[in-house]
């Protein structure tokens, strides 16, 4: 049994037992869906749709319908790529990260933000393979013997290690989530009582039974592919960063870019955590596995990692003017008050005075404010890729060649339509899929629920 | 052969330890437990050895190290080295800096993928195999115990009764099996 201190708040409030977690989680799926389901099922669907036609007019027609020209050959699609994989990182630091830490919070809110993970890097893995225009001959960037002379993909670019880091980590955060999705599915199988949910749930199940052994098991493997998948997390997005801090383009070629990069991933994952599960909690009913506690402590993460990116956007500033690098100078100067300079400011507010307010501990306890500044800080973070890929190549070294960058309609209907499926992926997981580790929220019942540490016998144990 | 196996229920964790404890004291053996959730401190009473799970995964990880440090050699340095810059790729290790980052992504990958196949496999948890559980309850609120008559030579069928009646529990199911 776990111990924890009594003056700590609980994580479980009312007076649960087993039972009532299984009850709590298991009924959305079993009961007929809300119609404000349908309702926004149906609307991301539709935009959903409208994305994929774009992307299918876009395979047709070639990259020529974005808005990119010759000065800007990187824009809305590498930002849209990296704003997603940014948003990807919650999900494994939450599952990963915090198990290693012991911290028992993150048992109500690991499934869901694991799902949003994996959605999220299908949206993000879109990006890449559509901006190859031949999406047919993807398979070119696997290193696979040839007739073109036995040519091998360049294992020297970091838009290689980009392939190999996104597809590891896509591929082992999915394995992660259905290893600990294994003993709920069986939950739900052997309380399901329509025969089609039945079988549905026991071909998922894998034919779980709750043995000791497996159990023994499980909890190693868990705990291994939480050490693997942490350094997975840390190294994903710095060779996302790699992509632009290897190149030779002032305000791309910063050596601070790693850390920074994934402090802003792990910034906007949990926003769009927060934003998702405040929404989650009230519709599914679930205010006592995930109340103000769990949003408080994800709001500091917020705040910390906040704190880490403003701190990287001031030193990328100050080094700019102290390297003495006229053309560095230029893209910083050029970024704060050239015709960027909205942009700029809009990521400066977002992502450097909104996470400062976390201080306060009436505001980061408050649902609806959180849910406010989550939506912000999602758009601070597309922001910040957009300042740091188009303002950097907007005006290079021939003024002549200057130019500016306006999305098509293309472009946004492909982000929009990401946005959409993102959508239609979440919702279908949470009206079909237990989203919260009911099991593993058993195991804290008794150390950290409501009713068993006001209880008398709650310190006779320790 | 024939043999009766005995379920003896229970709906708390700790009373199910406790009285595995005592049932194992007195020279019982237990071949199963059945559970919602992981049981802290039940394997080395029931005694079930920890899993080796972690050393197949160190070996995967060795395996994946070795594939993509054997394969970028060979790709960048054997078969076609390519001249960037006017910085050739000599030898494996003046470029190795340009694989680490590779390299650490497929031993993970390696790492975390055959671990998990193995798990799987050792487990016999596949798609579409049965459930085994004997009773549904079992991964929801309730904790069982498998005792078969045929590992407990020592004690009779009434002795065990016997036993189990002194220490509790909720339910008792007893099964012919042929």
């Amino acid at each position: 049994m776990q111990k924890e201190a009594a003056i700590r708040e609980p994580l479980i409030l009312g007076h649960k037992t087993y039972h009532d977690v299984t009850e709590d989680v298991c009924r959305p799926i079993e009961d007929k869906a809300p119609k404000m389901w349908y309702i926004l099922f149906g609307i991301a669907l539709v935009i959903g749709l409208y994305g994929v036609g774009s992307i299918l007019y876009l395979l047709g027609t070639g990259i020529g319908v974005w808005g990119l020209n010759k000065t800007i050959g990187w824009a809305w699609d590498i930002t849209n790529f990296v704003w997603w994989v940014g948003i990807g990182h919650a999900g494994t630091l939450i599952s990963a990260v915090l198990l290693l830490f012991r911290q028992k919070w993150r048992m109500a809110i690991n499934r869901s933000a694991e799902a949003m993970t994996i959605f999220a890097v299908f949206m993000a893995g879109t990006f890449p393979l559509i901006h190859m225009g031949r999406l047919w001959v993807g398979y070119w960037v696997m290193p696979i013997p040839n007739q073109f002379g036995s040519l091998w993909v360049n294992f020297n670019s970091p838009l290689l290690w980009d392939v190999f880091a996104i597809s590891t980590y896509l591929s082992v955060s999915l394995v992660f989530w259905y290893i600990g999705l294994i003993p709920d599915f069986a939950t739900i199988r052997d309380r399901a009582k329509k025969p089609l949910a039945k079988k549905m749930y026991g071909i998922l199940s894998f034919g779980w039974s709750g043995r000791a052994k497996h159990w023994n098991r499980f909890e190693l493997v868990s705990l291994v592919l939480a050490g693997l998948a942490t350094p997975l997390v840390f190294s994903v997005h710095s060779i996302v960063s790699f992509d632009f801090a290897t190149s030779v383009i002032p305000g791309w070629h910063t050596t601070i870019f790693p850390p920074y990069f994934v402090a802003g991933a792990v910034f906007s994952g949990f926003a769009m955590v927060q934003t998702l599960l405040l929404i989650m909690r009230k519709a599914m009913g679930l205010e006592a596995y995930i109340h103000t506690k769990h949003v408080e402590y994800m709001n500091i993460v917020i705040m910390v990692t906040g704190s880490i990116v403003g701190t990287a956007y001031i030193t990328e500033l100050f080094i700019s003017w102290y390297s003495g690098v006229e053309y560095e100078s230029y893209a910083f100067i050029n970024r704060a008050t050239g015709p960027y300079w909205w942009a700029y400011w809009s990521m400066m507010t977002c992502n450097v005075i909104s996470p400062q307010l976390m201080w306060i501990r009436r505001l980061r306890r408050s649902l609806l404010f959180t849910f406010f500044i989550s939506i912000v800080v999602n758009i601070g973070m597309w922001f910040e890729r957009y300042v740091i890929i188009v303002t950097s190549i907007h005006r290079d070294y021939i003024p002549a060649a200057w130019s500016m960058h306006f999305p098509s309609h293309i472009d946004i209907a492909v982000y929009i339509g990401t946005i959409g499926l993102f959508f239609v992926f979440f919702l279908l997981f949470a009206r079909y899929f237990p989203v919260l580790a009911l099991n593993e929220v058993k195991t804290i019942l008794k150390g950290s629920g409501q009713s068993y540490k006001e209880s008398p016998d709650y310190h006779k144990h320790h | 052969m024939s043999d009766k196996v005995l379920y003896v229920m229970y709906d708390d964790d700790e009373v199910l330890k406790n009285s595995a404890k005592q049932l194992v004291a007195k020279g019982v053996k237990i071949s199963e437990v059945f559970s919602p959730f992981p049981i802290h401190g039940i394997d080395p009473i029931i005694g079930i050895k920890n899993t080796r799970l972690g050393i197949m995964a160190f070996l995967y990880g060795l395996t994946g190290l070795t594939l993509a440090t054997v394969g970028m050699r060979y790709f960048m340095i054997v078969d076609w080295p390519m001249n960037i810059g006017g910085k050739p790729n000599f030898s494996y290790l003046e470029n190795m800096l340009a694989f680490v980052p590779i390299t650490f992504e497929f031993t993970v990958m390696c790492a975390a993928h055959g671990m998990a196949i193995t798990y799987l496999l050792r487990n016999k948890t596949l798609p579409g195999m049965p459930a085994q559980n004997p009773d549904p309850r079992t991964t929801d609120d309730k904790f069982v115990m498998e005792i078969r008559l045929s590992e407990n030579a020592k004690v009779t069928e009434a002795e065990l009764d016997g036993m189990l009646q002194e220490i509790g529990y909720l339910e008792l199911d007893k099964k012919e099996i042929k």
